[in-house]
């Protein structure tokens, strides 16, 4: 969430689900299909406009099932913009929030900088302009404009929707902008909620799982951060940015990258335009991958440790709302497998014991863990924001939200209270970049991605269950029943979907979910993956693919 | 404002806007209960629930009495005992239990409430099916109708919890009945198998399906929801080392009773015959041979862990001893522990040498 850290100097989402389920009095819902991604919180969504008469403001090119609840006899209201034009779509309804004198000035005096420069760029986008460039009727520009300044506090909740395309961070920070403008940060009910996928996505965030930061996003640029880890663990650290998965797995194309170890991840499911994947993975001199099931990608492994499912081993994983909370181990490790964390304790300490890496004695060299609690005492020693967490608070029935600052810090529900993370919130002045690949006469449809209900990624567990494969057995592609007829297509039809990259067959479903000129496919089924079309367009700062907005071709077969 | 009042001889203070049955509760007095649930709206139509107040004629629903200053309540005397029994009697007249083990396997609130208060019907046997067994075809949810008893529980659980409508109450022939959308199956009337309807029903009516005849668990281990971000709570059960059902966990922080699909029915991928049980090779790195990504040389060979992992610490060693940190790759998982995430940060950065660490948030 390159975005957010910008805006505020912290990437997380700033309130709770709870207090924005509560206490919002308007909620703006823009590139999240909360109901099937994150169905508990959808469903928290719907009460609170069904029982409390929150209002409700969705914008999605998709008539999603949230858009049920986002209409005026709510009180609320779906915008249907073209993909693509979050932007435009934002700052035309800033244009007219600041032409109607709605914005705070006093929290935009107080809690900001950079205002004067962004409401110049503004300026940019009259309602009229951005009406054309994103499909809303002007008029319904101004009645979501009025609805999400007039109810106080508003959260704004995003998910992928709005973070996978080449201008992600942009509209992260455009979302960012929104809310210092209408003074909804720092309290209940208001806040920048991005909505993070899978369960522990915050948690790998938080423990330095990413190239440029150590645990608690601790720069590996900054001298201070890393002789303190340099002296926590006893070597000498690099002091430039690692590559990021997207760039990792095509650097083994010239050997850049020669051996890659992945725990629990399957690129050639997950990862843009799969063959190019596969190419490269083939390419790669040495790939362990420690999983719990085969994968696509464990064709390409030259050694297979078998992991455990959550269920056979103890543990904190952190949620969207960073909450840190235990998974409790229920059932011993099934046949040979073994948890995880030992598995790659074991393997350090092979490497370790072959001696070729200065190491010196230091507080936090070693790698005797008897349990994972004893990792969580480590965690909490170098990363301020878990400085407070342990095994023991949790067991003891306290709930944590970090940061925690110490041992007696009871955590932080809301970010932001008062004051920045970064001190000032930043006002970024954000232009519109139209998408890396629109539909031409050759590739004339637009084809967007993601998950379904009933499935979960790249399908490796859901797959695995038989209910959920009878509800939602197989792969669809949804069709707006305008092309269908255009098409020849009904419900069931197999349709042949064509990218730039690689085509696949799929079954169609007709319906007005999709707007006409769109379709909409899923990535949870190997053979009609989504991902053999998708391209690796990357927004440049956050490397996140643009897997919302791909041009193809369809036909039926 | 606090009210002060007796039950059961006790002193007891609520505050205003409880009702009896809240303060009641608040002490720890059981009143029985079918059709409330403290997440639900209350509809006060099972009485069972009645008490007996003093200066008050009759006996008046718990669920529905608001509790006021100088209130004495009694909850257990022979009159509401006999009427609890007459009301669980004529209940019982339309409840048919066909004997399969559900619901936890432990009684059910319905059967709770029977055997508590000796109800049975006059000649001891128990009325002829009229339902189907498993009468609805969603993968997820038994239906057995001859187990409801119109308390409408899941209808309001899945208006007020889910937010879906999918259950009304209906007249099918000269039979009141719960009834999904226009008395179609589940799925069809916009059902999300949340199964929000299953755990409230206290008689089994509505049932996990993937877990009847499982029997009682041996245990049950509070944890976290391995699939999305939202961080449920639930409890695995387990039997003989077996995952067999989740259910709820009232006191979990965010999701309460509720929980989605996935959580509650997707757990069945633990014990799946796919998983990979034991470290496998392939057969080139045991011979030494060169890598050919075909032939036997590719062949996966099954071996101990001692093995693979001499192999993977000797290569990934190896290749940064040659080539430096930064030719390797690790990446990391958001399904795995924060304490692994840990680890495998402290293994890129600390044993490798290398920030090339990243793992699957971007996508
Ligand atoms: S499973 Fe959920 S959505 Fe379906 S009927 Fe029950 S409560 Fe409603
Ligand atoms: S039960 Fe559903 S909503 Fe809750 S964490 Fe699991 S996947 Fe998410």
């Amino acid at each position: 969430m390159v975005g957010l850290t910008t805006s505020f100097g912290s990437g997380a989402m700033s309130n709770s689900m709870d207090d924005v389920a509560e206490k919002a009095a308007a909620f703006f819902v823009i590139g999240s299909n909360t109901t099937e991604q994150h169905p508990v919180f959808g469903s928290r969504l719907r009460q609170a406009v069904l029982r409390r008469g929150a209002k409700l403001v969705v914008a999605d090119p998709r008539r999603i099932d949230l858009a049920d609840f986002a209409k005026p006899a709510y009180g609320g209201l779906y915008l249907r913009h073209r993909p693509g034009t979050d932007i435009v779509l934002l700052i035309g309804l800033m244009h007219i929030i600041l032409h109607n004198g709605w914005e705070d000035k006093n929290f935009i005096a107080g809690r900001t900088e950079g205002y004067e420069e962004f409401a110049a760029t503004i300026e940019h986008y009259p309602p009229e302009k951005a009406s054309e460039i994103t499909g809303v009727p002007l008029e319904q520009l101004y009645q979501a404009a009025e609805i999400l300044a007039l109810n106080k506090p508003m959260a704004v909740i995003w998910a992928m929707g709005i973070t996978q395309h080449i201008v992600g961070v942009r509209n992260v920070m455009s979302l960012a902008n929104l809310q210092m403008l209408l003074g909804n940060m720092g309290m209940e009910g208001g806040g920048v909620n991005p909505l993070r996928g899978q369960n522990n996505v915050q948690g790998a965030c938080d423990m330095g799982g990413l190239p440029n930061v150590y645990p608690g996003y601790q720069n590996v640029t900054s001298e201070e951060t890393r002789l303190k880890f340099e002296a926590a663990w006893g070597v000498s650290l690099p002091d430039k940015v690692g590559l990021t998965l997207t760039e990792m797995i095509p650097a083994c194309e010239d050997g850049r990258v020669r051996a890659l170890y992945i725990l629990g991840e399957d690129p050639v499911m997950s990862d843009p335009n799969t063959s190019h994947i596969r190419h490269c993975l083939e390419r790669c001199e040495f790939l362990v991958l420690q999983e719990i099931f085969p994968s696509e990608t464990s064709a390409y492994a030259d050694i297979l440790l078998p992991g455990v499912s959550f269920a056979e081993k103890t543990g904190t994983f952190t949620s969207t709302e960073r909450r840190i909370q235990m998974c409790r181990k229920a059932i011993e490790p099934l046949g040979e497998t073994r948890p995880d964390w030992q598995i790659t304790t074991e393997i350090a300490k092979r490497i370790i014991a072959l001696g070729e890496r200065d190491m010196r004695p230091a507080p936090h060299s070693g790698w005797d863990y008897n349990d994972t609690s004893d990792i969580m005492s480590e965690i909490s020693a170098v990363t301020p924001s878990y400085a407070g967490v342990s095994h023991a608070r949790l067991e003891a029935g306290e709930r944590l939200q970090w940061p925690v600052k110490g041992p007696d810090h009871p955590g932080t529900p809301v970010l932001h209270v008062g004051q920045f993370t970064r001190g000032k919130g930043k006002f970024a002045p954000i232009d519109h970049i139209p998408p890396a690949e629109l539909p031409d006469d050759e590739f004339p449809v637009l084809l967007s991605t993601g998950r379904v209900l009933y499935h979960w990624h790249g399908g490796q567990m859901t797959r695995r269950a038989k209910g959920l494969m009878g509800v939602y057995g197989r792969a669809l592609v949804e069709v707006n029943p305008e092309d269908a007829a255009r098409w020849n297509a009904k419900d069931g039809t197999h349709l042949r979907v064509t990218s730039r990259r690689g085509s696949i067959e799929v079954e169609a479903w007709v319906t007005d979910r999709v707007p006409p000129g769109m379709v909409f496919a899923n990535f949870h089924f190997p053979e009609t993956s989504a991902n053999i079309l998708t391209h690796a367009s990357l927004d440049p700062v956050a490397k996140i693919p643009e897997y919302k907005i791909v041009a193809v071709r369809v036909e039926a077969v | 404002m606090p009210v002060h009042l007796t039950i059961n001889d006790k002193p007891v203070q609520a505050h205003e806007g409880q009702t009896v049955l809240e303060a009641a509760c608040a002490h720890g007095i059981v009143i029985p209960t079918l059709c409330y649930h403290k997440d639900l709206s209350p509809v006060g139509s099972c009485r069972l629930c009645i008490v007996e107040v003093d200066k008050l004629r009759g006996q008046v629903a718990a669920c529905n009495l608001p509790v006021a200053e100088g209130l004495v309540v009694h909850t257990e005397t022979p009159a509401l005992v006999q009427s609890r029994r007459t009301v669980l009697s004529l209940l019982l007249q339309n409840y048919t239990d066909a004997g399969y083990t559900s619901h936890d396997g432990h009684t059910t609130e319905f059967e709770h409430w029977v055997r508590y208060y000796e109800a049975r019907l006059p000649d001891g046997t128990s009325p002829a099916p009229r339902y189907p067994l498993d009468g609805d075809p969603n993968p997820f949810i038994w239906v057995d109708l001859n187990k409801c008893i119109l308390c409408t529980r899941c209808v309001r659980a899945c208006e007020e919890v889910q937010g879906r409508f999918v259950w009304g109450v209906g007249e099918r022939g000269s039979y009141t009945r719960i009834i999904a959308g226009a008395d179609t199956a589940m799925l069809e009337a916009r059902c999300e198998s949340c199964g929000a309807c299953a755990a409230y029903c206290p008689t089994g009516a509505l049932d996990h399906k993937l877990s009847i005849r499982q029997g009682e668990a041996d245990r049950k281990v509070t944890t976290t929801c391995t699939y999305c971000g939202v961080g449920c709570q639930f409890d695995l059960n387990v039997k003989n080392g077996k995952v067999i059902r989740v259910t709820s966990n009232p006191n979990a922080p965010v999701n309460g009773m509720h929980l989605c699909v996935k959580g509650r029915y997707g757990y069945d991928f633990i014990h799946h015959p796919d998983r990979l049980t034991g470290p496998r090779v392939r057969r080139y790195l045991l011979e030494e041979g060169e890598k050919v990504l075909h032939g036997p040389a590719w062949d996966w060979v099954e071996t101990d862990w001692n093995t693979a992992l001499d192999i993977t610490a000797r290569k990934l060693a190896a290749t940064r001893d040659h080539y430096g940190g930064s030719s390797i790759g690790v990446l990391t998982s958001a399904k795995c522990l924060n304490e692994e995430n840990y680890l495998m940060n402290k293994l890129a950065r600390q044993v490798l040498g290398t920030h090339n660490i990243d793992h699957c948030a971007r996508l």
